[in-house]
């Protein structure tokens, strides 16, 4: 608003901020109104999907979009028809594995390229981050061989056991939140005698905890719905399928038909990561800015 | 740093030498030594595999049309979550949903969802819009990919608000006192102010997006009707969802030429590479740095 229109206005003060609230109530109705267009664009799939595993075969295939009756043995059948329990306790057991390796064996690496500084660290931490760039594909095909080697195919040590030896995202987000902590902090336990080990633990861990509980929900996330490590080391296997091959596997044969089973089992799937999400939310939004921004 | 340095000895520097010996040789993973064949992979590559370029155009296709949509995407509802004074935290939690679905679910809802008659089939019909096949059709097909990858366009969402939210309003302030119009205000201030998070997202994007193979597996499995091996039914429909990570496994794992596919993996990292380089290279035009900035 330029000088001259104030001048003309002042004059009409009264009936100015009653247009001004005028506007600013219609900018805020348009500011919603697209927030909510957009919030059904991204929860109505959801919807559709919990919706329809409710439905019978018959209205499955209607226009309509609440079930009725709600058919929950739906999910009945697919526990039955598919050893879900089984599914989801293997991606279960190779998530909660795979994050506490990467947790204990990526903080150390994290905190020797932050809190204490040595020689060569530079190059070392640009190491670290050109393995991120790498494509997986490049060193799959020597790994699966040395796995097969050892008679781990066909189980989940390939998929857990890499991930005690550290990972590359894990180590970077830890250091760019070590390097915030004040060095004060690791200055006066190092004069109160204490040494890297008990530094680390009692220093750094403690403070560093939301970006370590950060660190644990991706790794946790990227485990469970990982696909292409169970696909290539557990297909030949189906009592160590996870939840993402068996699903996969499901929806192949029963293509084109039982979509209600199909999503009542996607959502099985999806249910326990949303909740993850919904209980951790604040740690999780933090984590994902820390990588951004810090990048 | 121990585990570190075990775990970058096990898992790069072994198998990346490991990898492009093999690229050099004929190796089905049994018994029979790898057998030295020089550039013989590297040449059927270039010269005789048709499917290297049918799956290498998919995959640039599928590169250049998310990587820049889910930028504009991305900034889009990011900004749209500054506005609201109120329950920005709600929609903020709705638009980022999504993001949590796993990869392999995700394809399945969207097999259903976009079916012929499924349910955004009838939202678009309700709207006057024109119902593609989708998944059916191949001309659909990857567009039906990209949709299921804007869904889950979450974690660059929140970057970008974090980012938009970092801008000084004084900028902003400056800007209306000088009358700049909203588009003024968007192409002079706040696109530059975020532009060193929309490089990291165009390279972070190209890295991945190359790799990209979990959902066009699922959609490519069903739509072919391959529950396990059978190259017959790959990239279903037509071949347009065959994607160079697609093809690479479909080599390695289902026919063992373990040493086509390590050549493979070696051109596909030589191509990201490349992408990546050409990014940087024209970051310093468009990219500005606080520093830089006034």
């Amino acid at each position: 608003m330029s000088g001259a229109t104030v001048a003309a206005a002042v004059p009409r003060t009264r009936r100015r901020t009653a247009e001004a609230r005028r506007k600013a109530f219609l900018i805020t109705v348009a500011n919603h109104s697209v927030a909510i267009a957009l919030t059904a664009a991204f929860v109505l799939p959801l919807f559709f999907v919990v919706a329809t595993s409710l439905m019978t075969d018959r209205q499955m295939l209607t226009h309509d979009v609440i079930p009725h009756p709600f058919q929950w043995r739906n999910y009945i059948d697919i526990f039955k028809e598919e050893p879900l329990f089984r599914y989801g306790w293997n991606t279960f057991v190779y998530a909660g594995l795979a994050t506490v390796g990467v947790i204990v064996s990526s903080v150390p690496v994290a905190y020797a390229l932050s809190v204490i500084k040595w020689r060569g660290q530079r190059a070392v931490f640009l190491l670290v981050i050109s393995t991120m760039m790498l494509p997986s594909q490049v060193t799959i095909v020597p790994l699966f061989l040395f796995f097969k080697h050892l008679g781990w195919v066909g189980s989940l040590k390939p998929l857990i056991a890499p991930a005690f030896l550290g990972d590359a995202f894990s180590i970077f987000l830890l250091r760019q939140f070590f390097l915030t902590i004040p060095s004060e902090l690791v200055d006066a336990a190092r004069v109160d005698g204490a040494n890297q080990f008990q530094i680390m633990w009692h220093v750094v861990v403690k403070v560093a905890k939301p970006a370590i509980a950060a660190v644990g929900l991706f790794q946790f996330l990227y485990a469970w719905n990982d696909f292409f490590g169970p696909l290539i080391y557990s297909l030949n296997n189906d009592k160590i399928w996870t939840l993402s091959v068996g699903l996969q596997q499901f929806t192949t044969i029963h293509r084109g038909v039982q979509y209600n089973q199909q999503m009542a089992a996607s959502v099985v799937f999806i249910l326990p990561v949303i909740l993850l999400f919904l209980i951790a939310q604040k740690a999780f939004i933090e984590g994902v800015t820390l990588t951004g921004v810090k990048g | 740093m121990s585990p570190w340095i075990v775990g970058f000895f096990a898992l790069y520097v072994y198998p990346m030498l490991a990898s492009l010996y093999y690229s050099f040789t004929k190796y089905d993973g049994g018994k029979l030594a790898p057998r030295w064949v020089g550039l013989f992979n590297y040449r059927v590559m270039f010269a005789h595999d048709s499917y290297f370029w049918l799956s290498l155009r998919n995959t640039i296709w599928m590169v250049l049309v998310s990587v820049p949509l889910s930028i504009v995407v991305g900034v889009g509802s990011a900004y749209v979550l500054t506005k609201p004074r109120r329950g920005r935290a709600f929609y903020r939690t709705a638009f980022f949903l999504p993001t949590m679905v796993p990869a392999v679910a995700a394809a399945v809802a969207f097999l259903f969802l976009l079916h012929a008659g499924g349910p955004i089939d009838r939202i678009l019909g309700f709207l006057h819009l024109p119902q593609p096949l989708w998944f059916l059709s191949a001309q659909w097909s990857k567009p039906g990919l990209v949709v299921i990858g804007l869904w889950g366009i979450g974690s660059t969402m929140i970057i970008f608000l974090a980012a938009l939210l970092d801008v000084p309003t004084h900028l902003y302030e400056a800007a209306d006192i000088e009358g700049a119009s909203a588009w003024q205000k968007l192409r002079h201030i706040t696109l530059p102010m975020i532009s060193p998070v929309i490089f990291f997202t165009a390279v972070i994007g190209v890295i991945y997006g190359f790799q990209y193979f979990t959902e066009a597996y699922v959609v490519g499995a069903s739509i072919g009707g391959a529950a396990g091996s059978s190259s017959s039914s790959l990239g279903a429909p037509q071949g347009s969802t065959l994607f160079y990570t697609i093809w690479l496994y479909q080599q390695g794992f289902e026919a063992f030429h373990l040493g086509y596919a390590s050549a493979m993996a070696w051109i596909l990292f030589a191509i990201v590479m490349a992408f990546t380089l050409i990014l940087i290279k024209s970051s310093n035009r468009w990219v500005f740095y606080q520093g830089g900035f006034r």
